[in-house]
């Protein structure tokens, strides 16, 4: 409990290390839908085909006791092997992967390459009145990209989720309990 | 599941998967399943009628399988196990399950399902069983694959019983256990994510011994966790609380961690709590907490639960700390090893209780004693129905007991007046709250311990919920006693709409009780009616001396309300005491908001 207002909620970035079998999913999704905790973003992949392990990352917010609450939880799942709060662990990288489709023509059309550009963002896709932009970068470049789009054409959005890590050197989820 | 790369392992034998589980639960130690047939569990019933050494109890109600499993677990330790078809008969057993989940009850539930290929068809008695038990197990499975079936089972033993204990399912499909299977033996199953700590941070048990021996008014609340943490646990509470001076009290689920005949014992504390033990909550400066859960019925109003104490909580679960209450000092562990480490630091460091303070904490604590809150005055016509209850406790101290009960007033009672001196020998729905518990309950605990002398305290409305056990009780020739506190209401309800809507008895009347005596011997039983304060002991001489199935029918006050009580919404000491304090006690808005 180190926040200086416990009351108050924050923005978590949790990683959770599972064995990929079926129902993993659901016993995290429905703890959190079980007591009504929010879930801002969350994805999951396998990363350990050997193992068996996929790793999940949540993007949620509450008091510093739902929080703790949350982790114990996972944390006690059978197939769970280790719940990593990336927020509470010093500065963690963010990364999301957004395509977003633009519909727009004449200068509109040159405004939204120059901000792509900009962006670091690549027309992935392209007819003569539309684009699909491919963009990685934190979940803020996300949205500030997105905003900016939107106001030069109708827009359709897809992100994939946030998926983080600690910075340094150090290893998190590699010792697994068992 | 998939855990560790594969290691080449040996299986010990190969047989069909009905086979494999057979085997496992043998070597798991089971000697008693609670079950009922069904059309995916024929090829292990099937099984079962081939072997010996495996007891299985025919229920009449999927689900009583796991109350009884629970009573057996909770009167000896061990694991219950129930076995119970795919559809209907994993759906009934969903409000056992969810009742073990609640009060930490190890569990092992095997279901029936339908054969691989057909899952997910709708076919005849399909149910989405993990789906559907996921949010009322520990940890369940769908075995897919007869080469999993063995780790699974074993597996499902230990989640069942490591850390916090609970149910868990193994769904299994037909053609699994027709499948040829590989059994491997308990020692050589695949390595478990799950591994619960159990040993307690070595500096928080010291500091938590500091503060304890600088407490001016301290209190142990003691709870569930003891329970099944063990006999052992309860005796080093004992030890503690008599090497320290310290009172003690106890929660619904932790009856009998601690003897109710030990001065130092305070009585059970929360919603229908004693005055002294509420009150010394209230008022501790040092609360050690092992094994309870700051349940809502204990704390009261959360914001004004024990304002000035600095609080240790001992529990096994992490997800039980700091969920209600934030504890000062966290210790995650078990109860009893918490509690040796505890004891030996205590000892070693020559630590004290502060005898003065002590000495004046006890004083007010015997000034809150006196207020007698369990006083009743009886008459000589009608029963009192918390005299019922201390009759019976008089009357069967000499004797192996073992009490469950359903829910409601009468559990209630039964708490306040029925003393326990040992672990193990009280069967209640705590958490759940689960009226038709403690029939079930009893027959599995009497399979569990045939000599004792097994009670369900009951109510009149609660009985009616799980009475088709009185056939599985005489099939079995078990010498069940119930005792029913007749009232002819749901008194809990009755008493809510008393106190909180009005008087306004909304549907908690029943209007036609069966005759309880003829009901008894026309499953094959005996029985008798108590009407007057005069019929009393003769009725339970004769319960407790009858070696049948025996109903007791004990009419008591109609309108009689459990007290002491710390009316929803309200703090520990704002609980009033009897009827007539009710009328300055009016429950808050909020308050009657909650349950």
């Amino acid at each position: 409990m180190s926040s200086q207002k416990p009351n108050s909620d924050r923005r978590h970035t949790i990683a959770v290390l599972v064995d990929n079998e079926p129902g993993v999913l659901a016993r995290v999704i429905g703890l959190f839908a079980g007591r009504g905790y929010n879930i801002e973003s969350l994805t999951v992949s396998e990363v350990d085909a050997v193992k068996g392990y996929s790793r999940i990352t949540i993007v949620t917010s509450g008091t510093d006791m739902v929080i703790e609450q949350i982790k114990a939880l996972l944390d006690r799942l059978v197939p769970v092997h280790m719940v990593e709060d990336l927020t509470l662990q010093g500065p963690c990288l963010e990364r999301e992967l957004g395509l977003v489709k633009v519909v727009n023509a004449g200068e509109n059309r040159i405004e939204a390459l120059r901000i792509a550009d900009m962006f670091r963002a690549r027309a992935i896709d392209s007819t003569l009145n539309s684009f699909v932009f491919e963009l990685t970068g934190s979940p803020k470049k996300l949205n500030a990209f997105i905003e900016l789009m939107s106001g030069l054409g109708e827009t359709e959005i897809t992100r994939g989720g946030v998926v983080a890590m600690a910075r340094g050197s150090g290893i998190g989820l590699r010792n697994a309990k068992s | 599941m998939t855990g560790e790369p594969h290691i080449a392992r040996k299986p010990s034998e190969h047989l069909s998967g009905a086979g494999v589980i057979v085997k496992a639960l043998q070597d798991q130690g089971v000697e008693v399943i609670f079950g009922y047939p069904g059309g995916a569990v024929l090829p292990l019933y099937d099984e079962l009628f081939k072997t010996n050494n495996l007891r299985h109890i025919l229920v009449r109600h999927e689900q009583a399988a796991v109350h009884a499993a629970e009573g057996y677990a909770r009167s000896t330790g061990k694991i219950g196990v129930v076995l119970v078809t795919s559809g209907p008969g994993a759906t009934n057993a969903v409000t056992g399950l969810t009742d073990a989940l609640m009060d930490s009850i190890p569990i092992v539930c095997l279901t029936g399902q339908v054969p691989t290929h057909l899952i997910g068809t709708d076919a005849f008695q399909e149910a989405d069983t993990t789906g559907i038990t996921r949010a009322c197990t520990k940890h369940n499975y769908l075995v897919k694959k007869s080469e999993e079936l063995s780790d699974v089972m074993h597996e499902a033993f230990y989640v069942a019983a490591n850390g916090r204990p609970g149910p868990v399912v193994v769904d299994l499909p037909k053609d699994i256990l027709f499948a040829d299977a590989p059994y491997f033996a308990p020692q050589d199953v695949r390595p478990c994510a799950y591994q619960p700590k159990t040993n307690g941070d070595l500096t928080k048990i010291e500091q938590a011994a500091e503060l304890l021996a600088k407490a001016q008014r301290p209190i142990i609340y003691g709870g569930g966790g003891l329970i099944n943490s063990g006999p052992a646990a309860c005796k080093l509470l004992q030890e503690f609380a008599e090497l320290t001076g310290f009172p003690v009290t106890l929660t619904l689920m932790g009856l009998g961690a601690f003897p109710a005949s030990n001065p130092n014992f305070l009585g059970m504390l929360g919603m229908h709590g004693t005055y002294e033990a509420n009150l010394a909550m209230h008022n501790c400066d040092v609360m050690l907490n092992i094994g309870a859960r700051f349940d809502d019925r204990v704390t009261g109003r959360i914001d004004a639960f024990s304002p000035r104490a600095t609080k240790i909580h001992i529990d096994i679960d992490q997800s039980s700390i700091n969920k209600n209450v934030l504890a000062d000092i966290p210790i995650l562990g078990d109860a009893e090893r918490v509690l040796t480490t505890m004891i030996d630091y205590w000892k070693k460091k020559k630590l004290s209780p502060r005898v003065d303070s002590l000495k004046s904490w006890w004083i007010e604590i015997n000034s809150w004693r006196s207020k007698e809150c369990l006083k009743f005055e009886q008459d000589d016509k009608i029963i009192k129905p918390q005299f019922a209850i201390k009759r019976l406790f008089e009357k069967t101290q000499n004797r192996d007991v073992f009490i469950s009960t359903e829910v409601g007033q009468h559990q209630m009672w039964a708490a306040q007046y029925f003393g326990f001196d040992k672990p193990n020998r009280w069967m209640t729905s705590g958490g759940l709250g689960t009226m038709g518990y403690g029939l079930p309950a009893a027959m599995g605990t009497q399979v569990a311990h045939p000599d004792a002398l097994v009670i369900d305290i009951a109510g009149d409305a609660s009985i009616l919920m799980n009475m088709q056990e009185f056939s599985t009780i005489i099939q079995y020739r078990l010498p069940v006693k119930v005792f029913i506190i007749n009232n002819q209401w749901m008194g809990m309800v009755r008493q809510w709409q008393e106190l909180n809507h009005g008087s306004r008895y909304s549907q908690s009347y029943t209007e036609s009780l069966p005759d309880f005596i003829q009901l008894a011997q026309s499953f094959g039983g005996t029985g008798m009616v108590a009407e007057t304060v005069d019929d009393l002991d003769k009725v339970i001489d004769e319960m407790i001396n009858s070696e049948k199935f025996f109903i007791a029918d004990i009419r008591v006050q109609k309108e009689e309300s459990c007290f002491p009580m710390i009316p929803s919404g309200a703090a520990h000491n704002e609980m009033i005491l009897s009827a007539k304090d009710t009328e300055n006690a009016k429950t808050s808005a909020e308050g009657m908001a909650l349950v």
